[in-house]
């Protein structure tokens, strides 16, 4: 097995790591939003789609796990790769023009990434920890997780962090998707517009899908 | 007493290499370990003799004051490499090649060597492809071809217009895997500045270290020199900045012969002088002579737009003067054509350039075409310039670009010292007085790969050096000399900088030891150059210090040697009563201009020999063309 | 022709040696629009020398943006504003009358300074001499027109080979990384036929060396591409990364480095 620590610790094995992971948070991500779209279908909708996710709990908690870990080496090895680039440079450029040779989303990945780290975290805290932990029977016999979200979205303070943390997703998306496929090694003269393309419009779905959310419900009011 | 032995075999020529190689002897295989060879340049030459020596065996020793093998001047050839292939079924051969350079060299080679290198130019194609070399091909996959000045066959192989950097990619590659497996050993930042002779016998080098300042010594059975040519002596020319002759000429005055030092390549296709502040100049590939007409206006100091001057007061005069050759005449000719229509003030707005046009053959090829063959080098021009050539003909001036002469070497590439070789430029044999294009990357690549590692072997065997220890007492005098020159160039503090003698050098070898010579001019030259030599001594400024990084004190160095090669070389255009390639007398000319040779007398190669206070002797080697008979070499 | 003169400010890095701390300098110097940023640079290395002041030192060697000598991060550009060139063919025309010029040397951990802009890149010909070749003897090779190789792969097989190694790459990288220069290098040998035996050896050794000399990784935002005198492409950078997946993932008799 040392070919596999080997290559896990290599430059390009981290990339992999990076990529494998991101890939797999990309399609999560998609899941993700789909669900969350029928709270603007009511809260018989929502409750129900949660109410679903509970009946197959066993196989939740199997891709909940897989989850955990996908974030856990996404997170790690970001942070791990930031660290060892900073110290690939001991010595910063006076002037840098790197305004002038990369693209703002490529330069800004360790920022958005510990932003939506943030985010996750409170995300966590606030959502999945009271859906899950929080005396889940009493919830799902009340039918309260309707409530409990829209609650959340009249917060005004929770709602802006929601929108910046969802933009910042949206920047970190966009370098992450195309990113990934040139990791893997897929970059072509004839795909690599495509995927660049595709990677905008999907960061532009997740951002605007997951943001229209607290600012609808924000905006109006909470009404049903 | 020198005697000048070429050690050319006998027997019919294009079996005197086979029967050669048969008759050298060999080192075993397990012996070949216990010999040290330094190499010095990783140049084509350089890097590929070091390759080859490692792949045989032997202890490698390789030099070079770049940062990296990689950068070597090789690295800047754009047109190509010439081989004897006939891929193109077009009447090449071994012997068409052979001929060729021997009269592209205008009867001043030795007939056997450029037979040799004729011989092994195939193998250097398939070598080089094996080292994946990314030539040219064409849609079948097989190498496609283009042709070159002084030929009339496509035997010219290339890399869109970077071929040299793919070669020197490829021997450096080679060298690099001999490395790899130990038996190279590259030494970068280390400049050669004395050569160490004991009894007679090349034994090793002295070397500064351009990163400590420290004089190094490193002995060898035998030092192979592979540092490329002087053309810096005028310095403004192609050459890279750091392009000098200290290892050949410090090894010049610790005995071998200087072979026909006035024997200079000026390139007919480079970028005109811009101003005073200029470094080098721009060499624009002769491949574009393929598609570009060069003209002048026929009106003296006409000081009208090129594109406005009409078709029938244009004078394409290469292809009026050489109809058969026309604008792919050979290196010395068009020259020569360039300065004579210069002089007669119907230069570009009566200055120094001609026009290269590709009006023509974008007319005919469609600009496409054209972008494909030679996209890259148009796009030089233009950042040069910031004149577009695909609108406007470009402005060229034959600029300093290749030296022929160098050290004298035998058949062997061995020079007069035992132990003591020379490949590439830096040697003096294979192109007589003028060089075809394309034949500088073939010679190189002959000499690395497919000579040195036969004749290198017959010279330890037959003369069975010794190694001796660089405590030795010679490499403690020869160091101790280095030192004490450091030491003195920076004691001066005069009031001089070395670029501005450098650039005074320069003019003076321009005006009078360049495209033109006259007897007058050579006399006034030897003597300026010999005045600032004198002054370089007492006036020259050197700051800093020669214990650390110190780029003047490089420089000064170098410049020491431009300043006594110099006096050499008019020292041997004026010896040379006649016109020969590069070497052009005016008083030795036919009524038309053309250069007008004499076998009778000068068809010898004049191999030098330093003596003490600036004085030489001259040594001749007579050249004798059995298969090539002399004639005027006519391109018309 | 206009013979306007430029009046420029240069902020030049100078460093005595590797050990000592450096900072910048600043010199006034007036030059010819026709002439080169090295140019620039030699009139005014000419003039500290003839004020016996030490002149700055920089690397340049062709002068024809092929051998790759030349580096300077000039206003925070490797090899300056103008895309696709090295600094020797930076022209002063690109530059306006009055403007701030900032030279620095290449930074990275793995290209230390070793005096003013002059930096040790030899760390790339450590990466190269750790595979970054074809395995063929002098003497043994067959006809070169026995391996036909489609049109298209000797072009892409070229387009790599074109890198100069000067490191510009590493030095516009936010992370250091020398993914392109290493990259370029595989691809060129790693497209031809002849490369095939030795491929997934020659990319694992090659990382491996790269890793160890400090180089940082890939963040995949192409400055090296945006920076390139030669214009490599990044699709190069995938390649290895491919190659390198497969040499770890797939191949059972490599041995592992």
């Amino acid at each position: 097995m040392n070919w596999l620590n080997n290559f896990l610790n290599s430059s390009i094995g981290k990339k992999f790591v990076m990529a494998i992971t991101g890939s797999f948070l990309l399609i999560f991500l998609i899941i993700h939003l789909i669900g969350n779209i029928t709270l603007f279908f009511g809260p018989d909708a929502f409750n129900g789609y949660v109410k679903t996710l509970d009946v197959i709990k066993p196989l939740i908690r199997v891709i909940e796990l897989v989850l955990l870990a996908a974030f856990v080496f996404h997170i790690f090895n970001g942070f791990r790769l930031w660290l060892e680039n900073k110290r690939a440079r001991p010595v910063e450029y006076k002037i840098n023009g790197s305004t002038e040779n990369s693209s703002i989303f490529s330069r800004t990945m360790f920022i958005s990434g510990s932003i939506i780290f943030i985010f996750l975290v409170l995300h966590l805290g606030t959502f999945f920890w009271r859906f899950n932990v929080h005396d889940p029977q009493q919830l799902a016999d009340a039918h309260q997780y309707y409530d409990i979200v829209v609650g959340f979205f009249q917060i005004w303070w929770y709602v802006l962090l929601y929108i910046i943390a969802m933009i910042l997703l949206g920047f970190h998306l966009n370098h992450g998707f195309q990113s990934a496929f040139q990791t893997f090694g897929l970059n072509s003269k004839k795909y690599t517009p495509l995927i660049k393309k595709l990677g905008t419009i999907y960061a532009i779905i997740m951002a605007v899908g997951f943001a229209s959310m607290p600012i609808y419900f924000f905006l109006s009011g909470g009404v049903k | 007493m020198i005697k000048l032995e070429s050690k050319v075999p006998s027997g019919n020529i294009s079996e005197k290499w086979t029967n050669h190689k048969f008759n050298l002897k060999l080192i075993n295989p397990a012996n070949k370990r216990k010999y040290t060879i330094i190499v010095v340049g990783t140049g084509l030459a350089g890097a590929s003799a070091s390759a080859t020596l490692g792949e045989l065996g032997y202890n490698v020793l390789t030099f070079t004051f770049h940062d990296s093998a990689r950068r070597a001047h090789s690295i800047a050839a754009q047109g190509g490499i010439n081989a004897a292939k006939n891929y193109q079924n077009d009447g090449d051969s071994v012997y068409r090649l052979f001929y060729d350079t021997v009269k592209g060299g205008d009867f001043r080679a030795r007939e056997a060597n450029v037979y040799r290198l004729a011989e092994v130019s195939g193998n250097i194609i398939d070598q080089c492809v094996s080292q994946g070399v990314p030539f040219a091909r064409e849609y079948g996959g097989l190498l496609d071809n283009r042709s070159f000045g002084g030929a009339q066959v496509s035997r010219t192989f290339y890399a869109r217009g970077q071929t040299g950097q793919q070669l020197l990619i490829g021997a450096v590659a080679s060298m690099n895997r001999q490395i790899d497996l130990g038996t190279v050993k590259l030494f970068t930042r280390r400049e050669m500045l004395d050569l160490v002779v004991i009894d007679g016998q090349a034994k090793g080098i002295v070397v500064r270290n351009l990163v400590t300042g420290e004089i190094e010594k490193y002995s060898a059975h035998a030092v192979v020199l592979a540092t490329g040519g002087y053309s810096n002596v005028f310095f403004l020319s192609t050459n890279a900045m750091n392009c000098n002759t200290t290892a050949i000429w410090r090894s010049h005055k610790r005995g071998a012969l200087f072979a026909n030092p006035c024997f200079t390549q000026i390139h007919p296709t480079c970028l005109p002088l811009h101003g005073e502040s200029q470094s080098k100049l721009t060499l624009m590939s002769e491949s574009l002579r393929n598609d570009g007409r060069v003209w002048v206006s026929k009106i003296k100091n006409d000081m009208r737009q090129p594109n406005d001057i009409p078709e029938e007061e244009r004078d394409y005069y290469l292809e009026r003067k050489y109809p058969s050759f026309g604008n792919l005449s050979p290196r010395d000719i068009s020259s020569r054509a360039a300065k004579e229509v210069c002089d007669e003030g119907r230069g570009v707005l009566g200055g120094e350039a001609v026009y290269l046009d590709f009006r023509d053959a974008i007319k005919r090829l469609g600009r496409n075409v054209i972008e494909e063959r030679y996209g890259n080098l148009f796009e030089i021009y233009e950042t040069i310039t910031g004149d577009n050539p695909y609108q406007v003909p470009m402005k060229i001036y034959p600029a300093p670009h290749y030296t022929m002469g160098g050290l004298w070497v035998d058949y062997n590439l061995m020079s007069n010292l035992p132990g003591l070789f020379v490949l590439g430029e830096a040697n003096f044999s294979d192109h007589g007085a003028n060089r075809l294009g394309a034949s500088a990357l073939m010679q190189g690549l002959a000499d690395g790969y497919f000579i040195i590692p036969y004749t290198m072997g017959d010279y330890l065997a037959s003369y069975k050096p010794t190694l001796v220890d660089t405590s030795h007492p010679e490499f403690e005098k020869v160091k101790n000399e280095v030192q004490e020159t450091t030491k003195k160039l920076l004691s001066i503090k005069g009031k001089r900088t070395v670029d501005d003698i450098h650039k005074q050098l320069g003019r003076i070898m321009w005006d009078k030891v360049g495209m033109a010579r006259n007897e007058k001019g050579l006399k006034e030259a030897i003597s300026q150059i010999r005045n600032l030599r004198e002054e370089f001594w007492t006036s020259v400024n050197v700051p800093g210090s020669g214990d650390d990084v110190n780029q003047t004190l490089e420089r000064a160095g170098r410049l020491i040697d431009y300043l006594e090669l110099g006096e050499l070389m008019a020292i041997d255009a004026l010896n040379r009563n006649e016109s020969c390639g590069g070497h052009f007398r005016e008083e030795y000319q036919y009524e038309d201009g053309e250069a007008k040779r004499d076998d009778e007398n000068y068809s010898y190669v004049a191999a030098w020999e330093f003596k003490e206070n600036f004085n030489w002797e001259l040594h001749k080697e007579n050249l004798v063309f059995e298969y090539v008979k002399p004639a005027v070499r006519s391109y018309k | 022709m206009e013979t306007k003169i430029l009046k420029l400010k240069l902020k030049i890095w100078r460093q005595k040696n590797a050990n000592s701390v450096g900072s910048f300098v600043d010199y006034d110097v007036s030059v010819s629009p026709d002439a080169s940023f090295l140019e620039m640079l030699d009139e005014l290395n000419n003039k500290l020398e003839s004020q016996g002041l030490e002149p700055v030192v920089f690397e340049s060697d062709c002068r024809e943006g092929i051998c790759g000598t030349c580096g300077l991060v000039i206003n925070g550009q490797p090899h300056g504003p103008i895309p696709r060139i090295a600094t020797c063919q930076l022209h002063m025309r690109n530059f306006k009358d009055g403007d701030t010029i900032w030279i620095e040397p290449f930074r990275a951990k793995a290209f230390p300074v070793i005096k003013d802009l002059m930096v040790d890149r030899s760390g790339f010909d450590k990466i190269l001499q750790a595979g970054g070749y074809i395995s063929a003897n002098v003497g043994g090779a067959q006809d070169a027109n026995m391996i036909p190789i489609p049109k298209d792969v000797a072009s892409e097989a070229f387009d790599a080979a074109a890198c100069i190694g000067c490191g510009a790459c590493v030095a516009a990288c936010k992370n250091a990384s020398a993914m392109l220069f290493v990259s370029a290098k595989i691809s060129h040998l790693g497209l031809l036929p002849q490369g095939q035996p030795e491929r997934y050896r020659r990319v694992d050794r090659m990382i491996k060396v790269m890793d160890e000399l400090g180089f940082g990784s890939c963040t995949n935002t192409y400055a090296c591409e945006a920076e390139c005198p030669k214009g490599i492409s990044v699709k190069f950078i995938a390649r290895m990364n491919r190659d390198y997946i497969a040499a770890k993932l797939k191949s059972k008799t490599l041995e592992q480095v």
